[in-house]
Order: C-alpha cells, then sequence, then structure tokens
C-alpha cells in the first residue's frame, strides 16, 4: 500500500491520455511447439533510447507449454473509483494466464521493467478446486479485486460445466472463486470488460476447448457451432441480465470494447467470420432505456484468391476471410482498430458516430494471400493480430500470432514473432513506422501487448472526461 | 462556594471542548475522500449537472448519520446505568482504542463494500462509515458530553435520564454528520467546478494509519480522562 495514489492511475480517460507517454511495451512470447518455455519480453519503446524496439529483458517461465495468449495487471484506474477505496494499490503485477496450462503467473515489474521477475505462480489444481473453471484467458482489474475470464469449465478437456469469470485477491493473489451467481443461457466464454458507474458487464463467446486446443475444426465452423452470443451483465449483482444472439452465422465473437468515458453506454465488439459470405463485422453495442441493443455496423469483405494461394483449410473457399481476431478503441474513444488477420489489414476506423463507424485509414503488411512486407523491407509473416494503443492514441503497435494450432493452420509454411508500430494521424490515417521492428527469439511468437502505465484494452475509469 | 464556581467553568470549558471535538471529527470525515465526496463529483460530472452532486449529498450524510446513531444508541441506554457509569466510560475507550490497533493492523477494506451498487449512495455511506469505526470515534466524546449534561442537571430519574441521553445521540449525531457534510459537499464543489478531476488523485492521501492512530488516541484520552475522575471522586 501506498500513501498516495499510483501516478499511472487517472480519474479520467482525458487525463490518462495526457499523461507522459509509454517508455515500455511488455510483450507475451510463446512457443508454439512446447519446446521452450513461454516468455515475458520487455520492449523499451522510448524513442532516441540506445535499445529503441530491442527487448531488453526477458522474464522466462520455469514451466513448459503454458501457452500465453493475454494478460493485465492486478491494478489501473478504477482504483481510483471512489466506491472500492483500493486507491493506494500499485499498478506493479502484471498477472499471465497460460491457456493450455491453466496456470498463471505474477510477474512484478517493480522497481526496474529491465529486472521484472517471477512473483507468485498460481498452480491449475488450485484454480480447478476453487472456481471448477480452467483455461483463464482475460484479466481485468475491477471493484473487488482481479477478474479472469476462462474458456473452459472442468474436467480434462474443460467441458464440465460452463466456463465463467473467476475473482483473484489483488494484493495476495488468492483465488477466491466463481464471480456469476446467475449465469443465464451462457455456456461459452471469450471476452469481457463493463462501465463501472453504469454497473454493468459485456461478455463474449469463442468456443469450448475442444473446438479450439487442436486447431480450429471446420465442421464444427460450417455448421456454426462456435459462440455468437453476446452476454449483459449486472456487475454487482453478478446475474446475466440479457443474451443477445447475433445469428448463429457470425461466429465466433470475440473481443468487447466499451467506450472509455463512462458517460457514454455503448461499445464495440468483432467477429472472425460470417459463414455465408466469409466476411468479418464490427457490431455496436448500446443501452437504452434500460435495455441493451446490438446492431452490426461495418463489414470487412474477403479477397478472391486462387486455390494454390490459400492454405488446405481455406481452398474449398476460393477467397480468404479477413479474419477479424482483434479490435482496440483509442482512449478518446473516436478510432477503433480492427486487425484482419486473414487478409493482412489492420483496419482504423471513425467511431466518432458509433453506429456509423467510417473507415478512417489502412496499412496492410502480411496477409495469407497479399504477404505485404514492412517498409523496411522485411518479411512479415502472419497478419495484424493482437493491438494495443498508446494512450495519446498517436501510436498503435500490434503482433502477429493468433493461437499456436491456428497460426499453423492458416499459415503453414511458419510465422516468425512480429512487432510493428504504426503512427496514427490526428485526424485519422495511419502509416507503419520505419524504425519500430522488434525481433524475437528464434522459435518464439509474439502475442498480446501491455504498456507500461497502462493502455487501451486496460484500463476502466469511473469519472467522465467532460 | 469558590471550589463550586470553579467546577462550573471547568465544566464549561469541558463540554465546549467536546462539542468542538463533535464538529472537528465531522470536518475530518468529511474531508477524507474515502468517507465519499469523490462519489458526489462522480453524479455531478456522469449527469452533466450541479444538481446531481447536491442530490448526492442527501444519502452520503444520510448515512453517515445512521452509522453514527446505531453505534451511539447502546452506549445511550446503558449509560443509565448511573453506578456503572465509569467502568461504562473506561469500556467504551478500551472499544474504540481496540478497533483502532485492529484497523492498524488490518488495513484491508472489505470486500463487500464494493459490492454496493453505485446508485446505493446511502447504503455505501453507512456501511462505509460502519467499517472504518467512524461513529465508534464519536463515542468517547459522547459519553463526556452526557456525564457533564447529567452532572449539569444533578442525578435525575432514569426515565428523564434516557431521553436526555437519546436527545444527546441523536444532536451529536447531527452535528457531527452536518460538519461531515458540510467538509465533503465543499471539496466536492470545489473539483467539480474549479479544481478539476487531477484533484480526486491528488487530494487522496492514505489516512489508513492515520485513522487507525485517530481512534487509539480519542479513546486513550477518554479512558485517561475517566481514570483521573475516577480517583477524584
Amino acid at each position: 500500500m501506498t500513501i498516495r495514489p499510483d501516478p499511472t492511475f487517472h480519474a479520467s480517460p482525458r487525463l490518462a491520455m495526457e499523461a507522459p507517454p509509454e517508455s515500455f511495451a511488455y510483450t507475451l512470447l510463446l512457443s508454439p511447439d512446447f519446446s521452450k518455455p513461454d516468455a515475458l519480453a520487455v520492449i523499451d519503446v522510448e524513442p532516441g533510447s540506445p535499445t529503441y524496439s530491442q527487448i531488453v529483458h526477458t522474464v522466462a517461465m520455469p514451466n513448459k507449454g503454458d501457452e500465453f495468449h493475454h494478460f493485465g495487471w492486478n491494478a489501473c484506474s478504477s482504483s481510483l473509483s471512489p466506491l472500492s477505496g483500493h486507491a493506494f494499490l500499485e499498478r506493479r503485477y502484471l498477472i499471465i494466464p497460460g491457456i493450455r496450462s491453466s496456470r498463471i503467473y505474477i510477474v512484478d515489474t517493480k522497481p526496474d521493467p529491465r529486472q521484472a521477475r517471477i512473483h507468485k505462480i498460481i498452480e491449475p489444481e488450485e484454480i480447478f478446486k476453487k472456481t471448477g473453471y480452467s483455461r483463464p484467458h482475460t484479466i481485468h482489474c475491477g471493484p473487488d479485486g482481479i477478474y479472469v475470464s476462462t474458456l473452459g469449465g472442468g474436467g480434462k478437456d474443460g467441458t464440465d460445466g460452463p466456463p465463467g469469470v473467476f475473482i483473484m485477491d489483488c494484493q495476495t493473489f488468492e483465488v477466491l472463486g466463481r464471480w456469476e451467481i446467475d449465469r443465464g443461457p451462457q455456456a461459452l466464454h471469450y471476452d469481457f470488460w463493463w462501465n463501472l458507474p453504469r454497473d454493468y458487464m459485456v461478455t463474449s463467446e469463442w468456443a469450448l476447448p475442444p473446438q479450439f486446443e487442436n486447431g480450429i475444426v471446420p465442421e464444427d465452423l460450417l455448421s456454426n457451432k462456435y459462440g455468437h452470443r453476446v452476454h449483459f451483465w449486472d456487475l454487482s449483482a453478478r446475474r446475466n441480465v440479457q443474451t443477445i444472439d447475433l445469428g448463429a452465422n457470425h461466429q465466433m465473437a470475440l473481443e468487447v470494447r466499451p467506450a472509455h468515458d463512462p458517460v457514454r453506454e455503448y461499445g464495440f465488439l468483432g467477429v472472425v467470420v460470417d459463414t455465408t459470405n466469409l466476411e468479418g463485422s464490427i457490431w455496436t453495442w448500446w443501452r437504452e432505456g434500460g435495455k441493451f441493443h446490438i446492431e452490426k455496423t461495418a463489414t470487412i469483405a474477403p479477397e478472391a484468391a486462387s486455390k494454390e494461394q490459400l492454405p488446405p483449410l481455406l481452398q474449398g473457399f476460393g477467397a480468404v476471410p479477413p479474419l477479424v481476431t482483434d479490435i482496440d478503441l483509442s482512449m478518446d474513444d473516436r478510432f477503433l482498430y480492427v486487425s484482419c488477420w486473414g487478409t493482412g489489414e489492420m483496419r482504423q476506423y471513425d467511431v466518432s458516430d458509433p453506429r456509423k463507424p467510417k473507415l478512417s485509414g489502412s496499412v496492410h503488411i502480411g496477409g495469407i494471400v497479399r504477404r505485404t512486407p514492412h517498409p523496411n523491407g522485411r518479411k512479415y509473416a502472419g497478419g495484424p493480430q493482437m493491438v494495443e494503443i498508446s494512450r495519446d492514441g498517436k501510436r498503435v503497435y500490434w503482433t502477429n500470432s493468433l493461437y499456436s494450432t491456428w497460426d499453423d493452420q492458416f499459415y503453414p509454411e511458419g510465422m516468425p514473432g512480429a512487432e510493428v508500430m504504426a503512427n496514427a494521424g490526428a485526424d485519422g490515417g495511419l502509416e507503419l513506422a520505419g524504425d519500430y521492428w522488434v525481433g524475437f527469439p528464434q522459435g518464439y511468437r509474439a502475442h498480446q501487448i501491455r504498456l507500461d502505465g497502462g493502455d487501451c484494452s486496460t484500463d476502466s475509469f469511473c469519472y467522465p472526461s467532460a | 462556594m469558590l471550589s463550586f464556581g470553579l467546577n462550573v467553568s471547568v465544566a464549561d470549558w469541558t463540554v465546549a471542548g467536546l462539542w468542538l471535538a463533535v464538529i472537528a471529527s465531522g470536518l475530518y470525515h468529511g474531508a477524507n475522500p474515502g468517507m465519499g465526496w469523490p462519489l458526489a463529483v462522480s453524479a455531478g460530472l456522469m449527469e452533466r449537472s450541479s444538481r446531481a452532486l447536491l442530490m448526492a449529498l442527501w444519502p452520503l450524510w444520510a448515512g453517515h448519520l445512521l452509522a453514527m446513531l446505531l453505534v451511539m444508541l447502546p452506549f445511550a441506554l446503558l449509560v443509565t446505568l448511573v453506578q456503572w457509569q465509569r467502568p461504562i466510560q473506561a469500556g467504551a475507550s478500551l472499544l474504540v482504542i481496540g478497533f483502532g490497533v485492529f484497523r492498524l493492523i488490518n488495513q484491508r477494506h472489505p470486500r463487500a463494500l464494493a459490492r454496493i451498487r453505485p446508485t446505493q449512495l446511502g447504503l455505501w455511506s453507512f456501511a462505509v462509515a460502519i467499517a472504518h469505526g467512524a461513529g465508534l470515534m464519536l463515542v468517547p466524546i459522547y459519553l463526556g458530553l452526557c456525564r457533564a449534561a447529567d452532572l449539569d442537571a444533578g442525578h435525575t430519574a432514569a426515565g428523564r435520564l434516557i431521553n436526555t441521553n437519546l436527545g444527546m445521540a441523536v444532536l451529536v449525531s447531527v452535528v457531527h454528520s452536518a460538519a461531515m457534510i458540510a467538509a465533503g459537499g465543499c471539496a466536492a464543489w470545489l473539483v467539480y467546478r474549479y479544481l478539476g478531476l487531477k484533484f480526486v488523485a491528488r487530494s487522496w492521501f492514505n489516512l489508513d494509519a492515520v485513522w487507525a492512530v485517530s481512534l487509539i488516541l480519542v479513546g486513550t484520552i477518554a479512558l485517561v480522562i475517566s481514570l483521573t475522575d475516577a480517583s477524584h471522586a
């Protein structure tokens, strides 16, 4: 506990934007064949530094086969919530779940990120025993602890009971137990986020472990068996209050990105693929008259391709789907970034009018067919995937890997880890920075990025910017 | 005669000092962000209206008032047992000291507080005051005032004494809560109108240790007074 609130906690999104820019980018490394332990890379992102865009420290884990995916902080700006009284926590520990092993690592980033080290390891058995869930995924620091979403239920293959959210103590990291009191019809899980002062949570659906752990199951996809619903919850009552089906053809509703300004009661959701036409789509949800509503507000078309240009999985379709695998919203709620992992494009939409996204910028890099190289001439395998935006909205970072076994199906030629950055114009527009290219050690892929001091997909705010 | 006159002036001085303590503790509670003024700022900003800020102060006040009353009422009934007055006073002091020590060792916030809805400001204010022992801090002061009132009136019938003590409990709670909401309201208004949200984080000092020490201090002073009084009697 500290005497003053952590200087990286901000009451409103605007104050977060005005804060000093990021100096380090934490990036998860995974060993796709499980031959090496997964790791956390600390990357210097301070312009002008002699080690700019290089890994300056690596924390290797003591186990193999964890499969790192998403991660988050022990505490963020939500600690300034006038309700919770946690203002004196520190943004210090990274909570890193292994989605294959169900193990969770707590990494201490203080006093110097260049000396980050493992603080605690929570073994899978503790999670199984206390929650009945497995395969922990998304992390958010919440009003009464750290919230962790999971992809699996109990049992060996994670299908014994539905997956859900559990809570961990934000100081001792003890697993406290399940969050839900009444889950309603929710049976699949992926991402979640909330509006704290308005007291609601939104969750999305990917699939059950047998549908992703050994690769995408084409028969399940074509018979629309992946997740296609979105759930709205009463946060403090821990109750599902509304479930909306997007239509079974909208397969894999993944990232949930509510507006950062809590006075705005809307947000976005990315859907990977429409099985009727291979489109990717962006959905806007909002609350009006006490009810939640959602509609498809942008679509991204597939690109035609000949059979020999496509991996076996896609050869029957004669086209490459955009595959919207990640989206991220800038701190001022103005620009939505959309990763098209299949076609190799990062799109920027102006969402000033949230139900009418306007394409305002785009860069091509990688892609199943296009294979666009980086401006520095290097080959970029895979496509834009996990995306993170600087607090001030000027820099957009992303990596190329989706998930070990899926990478191999869509990009069978291999996928060396890559992380790039693009500069965003004040009024839109996106351009790749020629001097930002992170090379990763041989045999590692790169997944989610977290910026020191918080970023656009970690911090929740309790006061409006106005 | 001379000694009697002296007694009265000392008693008056004590009473004035005790009332000052009631008001000062109210200001102290109100200025502490942990007791809720940032919620009023939030309400004002979320609704974009200064009226919403003012409306949020009411439940915060009512919750605090209720918490004070709840803690003081049992003592209002207990102190009618005149012959037990000193042990009760010493016991109350020890209770306050004990709670202060507990808060000093265990500075964790009860998780249940985070479960209260953002719209239930009154309940939140009540729960947070109870959890932090805000009411306990007032008990020794209140008992002092009861004694002073009792000395003034001479030993009266138990029935009247209960009424007097209950009335005193209400009066102490109302005055304390009024001071609390005045300080909190001023802080909220200043931040909302002039200082800006940056001040929320800037003003928020970790008062947990100071708070615990305040409890111990109030309890100790009350204990010393009740013991020295006892030795004089």
